[in-house]
């Protein structure tokens, strides 16, 4: 084990380890003592509050229809948002400064916007000018929000996933006689979208997480509002939200495996030319520094 | 065309986005305290303390930042009591516990944006300094830190900016920024669009000094190798 900031341990830093590390499980279970005395004293600790969990009905009532909703909505913002953001990633790359400038417009504004808003006018706008059903309106809402945002990241994935590849595959392919968007389709876009798989499954765990969004602040029956229920039923405050919280720790740990798998074959196979756009750069993507100032080729 | 603006002083537009500063603010300077100390445990020689920033980052991580500040409300101050410092004056209440939930979120991205400038510093560069006889603390004071923290200041802004739009989640416990605010304006006027152009300007105006500042100067400080 070497780092940049120590050596191997020596005799005496060995025991130095071992007396911090005494000091921080002291530390450690002093808090879990401290948590599991409130929870006891306000009696989340009754074996009857999580009895529900090792039940069906808790599950089948609440649970799993709160999780369908959101994979559900994740599944509907994904597959709108990936042509979507495929369209608008590659627009920016046009050669047209009118097609280029204002899908760079499009895609900087609602990168620099919050989910939350973006969902809110959606769901306000929806209440007015359509006449979308009250019931299936939160839906609407949310997958409108996170398409908008979400799209807008995956443009900024697309474009980066082209810029990734060398320039000799489009030379070779216009000297082979291909037309412009012979050569996006059949040459570039199928290579960036392989180098750009991990960091597409990356975002699918911020979208999932943006559903939660809804089920606070739009009524939308997801994981988050089904726990509102289940613990206004049960009174288990904290064995819900625990039990949510692990729920989403569990799919969303399942998603980075698979965008962490995925990348370690993807860099082993290289059947591609370009680099293979891990999942470290979905965070930088979603923060949205307004003016472009990252990119990747520039 | 904006006269309805004036029905609202509690709060203000500015009011509101004021608090939505003030939270980042706050919470900036919280996670960057609290994610440092993570990325000291996740560097440091004792696999405990290694263990449980790998832990933190990786369970923290992974779930919905709404469900923290939810949890900081309903779990944190109505179950366990936690009212930092403010008992009786709900709104203070809410404030401090949005501010508590953004920190305990944000600060798994700023360890792990503090851990990879830590990284991007070669190991032989340590050894170099080991070699010339500087000390530990020296080797960390004059090599080590100031190459990670110049390496690390784009990292960093983008933690920020996404830290600025995630405040909007504070409305979830009826804290009154810009987000809770859009959404009572949105429901009782008529100006929907015009409504949604206003608060979509105030973040735009929030996040693009910030990030065309800080681009700059991650440019300008980056250690060329």
């Amino acid at each position: 084990m070497t780092s940049v900031l120590y050596d191997a341990p020596g005799p005496k830093a060995k025991r130095r380890n071992i007396i911090f590390s005494a000091v921080f499980v002291a530390l450690l279970a002093l808090l879990v003592w401290w948590v599991w005395q409130v929870m006891d004293d306000k009696g989340q600790l009754q074996w009857a509050l999580w009895k529900p969990f090792t039940e069906g009905e808790a599950w089948t009532t609440y649970l799993l229809p709160g999780l369908a909703n959101t994979l559900k909505a994740a599944a509907l913002a994904m597959v709108i948002a990936l042509p979507l953001g495929a369209v608008f990633g590659i627009a920016r790359l046009s050669d047209h400064r009118w097609v280029r400038v204002p899908a760079g417009a499009v895609v900087e504004f609602f990168r620099a916007i919050p989910v939350l808003l973006l969902m809110l006018f959606a769901n306000e706008f929806y209440a007015r000018s359509t006449d979308i059903s009250s019931e299936v309106r939160p839906l609407y809402a949310v997958v409108t929000g996170l398409v908008l945002y979400n799209a807008s990241v995956l443009a900024e994935v697309v474009r980066a996933g082209i810029l990734s590849l060398p320039k000799g595959q489009t030379e070779a392919a216009h000297a082979i006689g291909l037309r412009k968007s012979q050569t996006m389709t059949t040459i570039l876009l199928p290579q960036a979208v392989t180098a750009m798989l991990p960091a597409i499954v990356s975002q699918l765990v911020v979208i999932v997480k943006d559903t939660a969004l809804g089920g606070a602040l739009l009524n939308y029956s997801e994981l988050v509002s089904a726990r509102g229920t289940l613990a206004a039923n049960y009174a288990n405050v904290i064995p819900s939200f625990i039990v949510v919280a692990i729920i989403f720790i569990v799919v969303n740990f399942l998603l980075t495996s698979f965008a962490s798998w995925l990348e370690a074959r993807l860099r082993r196979s290289k059947k591609s030319t370009g680099a293979v756009l891990g999942a470290e750069k979905v965070d930088d993507l979603n923060a949205a520094e307004v003016g472009g100032t990252h990119g990747t080729g520039t | 065309m904006f006269d309805f603006l004036s029905d609202y002083d509690d709060p203000s537009l500015l009011g509101a986005f004021w608090v939505t500063v003030q939270l980042t603010v706050f919470s900036g300077i919280g996670s960057l305290v609290w994610g440092t100390l993570l990325a000291a445990m996740r560097v440091s020689p004792v696999p405990l303390m290694r263990g449980f920033g790998t832990a933190y980052v990786n369970i923290v991580r992974n779930i919905p930042l709404t469900v923290i500040i939810v949890f900081t409300s309903l779990g944190l101050a109505d179950i366990f009591g936690v009212t930092m410092g403010a008992p009786d004056d709900f709104e203070l209440q809410g404030f401090r516990l949005a501010v508590l939930g953004l920190v305990a979120y944000t600060a798994a991205f700023v360890c792990e944006a503090v851990r990879s400038g830590i990284n991007t510093v070669p190991v032989g560069q340590a050894e170099a300094a080991r070699a010339l006889g500087l000390t530990f603390s020296q080797v960390l004071r004059l090599i080590v830190l100031p190459q990670a923290f110049r390496s690390v200041i784009g990292p960093l802004a983008n933690v920020l900016i996404a830290l600025t739009k995630n405040t909007t989640v504070a409305a979830t416990i009826g804290v009154a920024e810009a987000a809770l605010l859009m959404k009572e304006m949105i429901e009782n006027e008529a100006q929907t669009v015009l409504i949604g152009a206003i608060f979509a300007f105030g973040f735009v105006v929030l996040t693009l000094p910030t990030g065309l500042f800080l681009g700059w100067l991650s440019k300008r400080l980056a250690v060329k190798r």
